[in-house]
């Protein structure tokens, strides 16, 4: 690949204050975030997978400034983009997308399709109102929609087309950078697949880079090219989606990947799967030193203490874990 | 049609018997079939998978033998025995001492099957009084028995816990266990980790897994995704539409689907194998909507097989194979097993 970094992220920290208790008089901390360092690559698609909770979403949010960061910094095109303000924000607002899970809420039932479409276009002045008829069709035509759907409401599509608008709706604005946050989650499986291979052909067209939040590790493998483990609010491994899926290193990666049903009757009857017991902590009080100590099968008396390093165990393969980085040579 | 259904296993006993189930929806248009006149059974002890996408009707299927429709949805047509007995002849309270005592079920999201102002104690002792007659204290019992049963650690604490204290697997776990509260003979687990993470669903799968081989009960799990229970079901019925398109033991669904939708479903499936640019297989277009069913075989319009014929008839789930084990409603494929 040898891309060019699109966006780094450095110790991008969320924490979210929330108030307990019947009345709100207890104030606590959600470690949403904490320390996070990764880079999206140009033209790749990097997902990040997880469990509920373990703050993927809060990534994909906090990186596109939805969401102010507590702490750290997101670089894009040499600017750190979580510290600008909503107007400072707005020329990168239309080159950083976001597609949701649920396009039955994220359409404005009162809208057209056509409007739907339409308005990010002239918003951000990207055509005239007389070219943007022939622009939406455009982009009608991109996600596999007929002209003629510009004119229907969001409640006349099924959830596969509504996902589809959603996706013209974010190419609309000629985007660099998509992040989609569980987009083909909510599908059936046959349309899911539909959306799958309609995001890889887009990326294609239009050299799009793409950042996936999904937990459906099967999905994750077949379209990633970079995978990112994440629990808790921190990065718990980052690699190639053959090393990731091959090699893993985190006994949560691994745990994780053993969850994972086959469509193999055979195979899913002999398996032995590495169960994870209980549930992820609060993240309200996070275990302390390395999160994932209160569930590791492998866990050392230092996993309790001391917070591993994020660090490079094999070239492209960033880990943090103290079992694999005291195997490892030097 | 039954009649080519001699199993090999010809001892086995039907404990549940559909026939001909047909489910209608009161709609401004007037009403609309959801439910086609469809064939079911379960043998006992058996595991039978029922896969199908949203809207195909497989939660209904199961929601009406036990009379929880929702408003303007209706049985119009067919029978159902459970254990020798027609559950829709069945009177209100008759069935409502099979409804959570000899069928126990467990549905897709806790937080709205659970009670949220009752504590799980409670909630678990309920069927037992109202079944099983018995008392306060047993009932109590009884349920720390359950919850340890399905694995909650702290079990006899947690009996004095309400829904909101537990995280979305624990209150699946007591789902489970109210579903089985009163030795159920048939479970039925409507997509029960569908909303759960793939860790907890891995659980949850081999606990109802491990609880089946121990209170030897039959199991209907209804499921979107042919991957969760290749591991746990001995048969599975693919529902498209409102129709069992086909009928097969596990195995023989995987290794040799012979019904279009089927095939395009598990193709549809990313596999490990699979490069990064490897285009999914998907199927085009979507179901029908009720009220607007093309009037021969359901899946003729998006079917890559279609012919003439399936434009014009219904097809009937036919048994193919040695002893008809594998059924498939499908004129194409059903041709092609006849010339082979």
């Amino acid at each position: 690949m040898g891309a060019q970094p699109l966006m780094r992220i450095e110790n991008l920290v969320k924490h979210f204050h929330v108030r307990l208790g019947a009345f709100g008089e207890r104030a606590a901390t959600v470690h949403a975030l904490d320390d996070v360092n990764f880079e999206i690559l140009e033209g790749e698609t990097l997902s990040l997978v997880g469990e509920s909770g373990c703050g993927k979403s809060t990534t994909g949010f906090t990186l596109l400034n939805l969401h102010k960061a507590t702490g750290g910094k997101v670089i894009y095109q040499g600017r750190n983009i979580v510290e600008l303000d909503e107007k400072a924000m707005r020329p990168y607002r239309r080159q950083l997308q976001i597609v949701f899970q649920d396009p039955y809420s994220t359409l404005n039932p009162r809208m057209t399709i056509g409007e739907a479409v339409g308005e990010p276009i002239l918003f951000h002045k990207l055509a005239t109102k007389a070219e943007l008829p022939q622009k939406i069709s455009e982009l009608l035509a991109d996600v596999g929609l007929p002209p003629r759907f510009a004119s229907r409401y969001p409640h006349e599509l099924s959830g596969g087309q509504r996902q589809r608008v959603a996706i013209a709706r974010a190419l609309a604005c000629q985007p660099k950078f998509i992040v989609c946050d569980e987009a083909i989650s909510a599908l059936d499986v046959s349309v899911q697949a539909q959306i799958i291979n309609l995001l890889l052909d887009l990326q294609q067209k239009y050299g799009l880079t793409y950042l996936f939040i999904a937990h459906d590790l099967a999905v994750v493998r077949h379209i990633s090219d970079r995978v990112g483990v994440m629990y808790l609010g921190r990065l718990a491994e980052l690699a190639t989606r053959e090393e990731l899926f091959e090699h893993p290193l985190h006994p949560y990666t691994k745990a994780l990947l053993s969850a994972v049903p086959e469509a193999d009757p055979a195979h899913e009857r002999s398996r032995k799967r590495q169960i994870l017991q209980g549930d992820v902590p609060s993240p309200l009080s996070p275990p302390s030193g390395c999160r994932f100590h209160t569930r590791c099968p492998i866990a050392m008396e230092v996993c309790g203490k001391v917070v591993p390093e994020w660090r490079e165990a094999r070239p492209g393969h960033m880990v943090a874990c103290h079992a694999v980085t005291e195997g490892l040579p030097g | 049609m039954m009649a080519n259904d001699i199993r090999p296993e010809a001892s086995r006993e039907r404990l549940l018997d559909v026939k001909g189930l047909t489910i209608e929806i009161e709609t401004r248009r007037g009403p609309a079939t959801i439910v086609d006149g469809i064939d079911l059974h379960v043998d006992k002890g058996e595991t039978l998978g029922i896969v199908g996408e949203s809207g195909c009707g497989k939660s209904l299927t199961m929601l009406s033998l036990m009379r929880l429709l929702p408003n303007k949805i209706r049985v119009t047509q067919g029978e159902a025995n459970f254990a020798g007995r027609d559950l829709q002849k069945m009177s209100n309270s008759d069935l409502r001492k099979v409804r959570g005592g000899e069928v126990g079920f467990i549905f897709q999201d806790p937080m709205t099957s659970l009670n949220p102002v009752m504590r799980i104690g409670q909630q678990l002792a309920e069927p037992l009084i109202y079944h099983r007659g018995m008392s306060k204290a047993e009932a109590r019992n009884r349920a720390g028995e359950l919850l340890k049963l399905v694995g909650i650690p702290g079990a006899v604490e947690r009996l004095d816990a309400y829904p909101h204290e537990l995280s979305g697997g624990m209150r699946q776990r007591v789902m489970i266990a109210i579903g089985l509260a009163c030795n159920p003979q048939l479970l039925i687990a409507d997509e029960p980790t569908t909303a759960l993470d793939v860790t907890i669903q891995a659980q949850i799968v081999d606990l109802v897994k491990e609880l089946r081989d121990k209170l030897g009960m039959s199991v209907v799990w209804i499921t979107h995704d042919l991957a969760l229970i290749a591991g746990l079901v001995d048969r599975i019925n693919v529902l498209y539409a409102g129709t069992v398109v086909e009928d097969a033991p596990v195995d023989a669904l995987f290794a040799n689907p012979r019904h279009p939708y089927t095939q395009g479903l598990l193709a549809s499936i990313p596999k490990l194998s699979d490069q990064r640019t490897t285009r999914l297989s998907s199927i085009g277009g979507t179901p029908p909507e009720p009220g607007r069913r093309p009037k021969g075989c359901p899946f003729a319009p998006r079917c890559p097989l279609v012919e003439q014929i399936c434009h014009e008839r219904v097809p009937s789930l036919e048994g193919t194979g040695k002893a008809g084990a594998h059924r498939v409603a499908c004129f194409v494929a059903q041709r092609k097993l006849e010339a082979a």
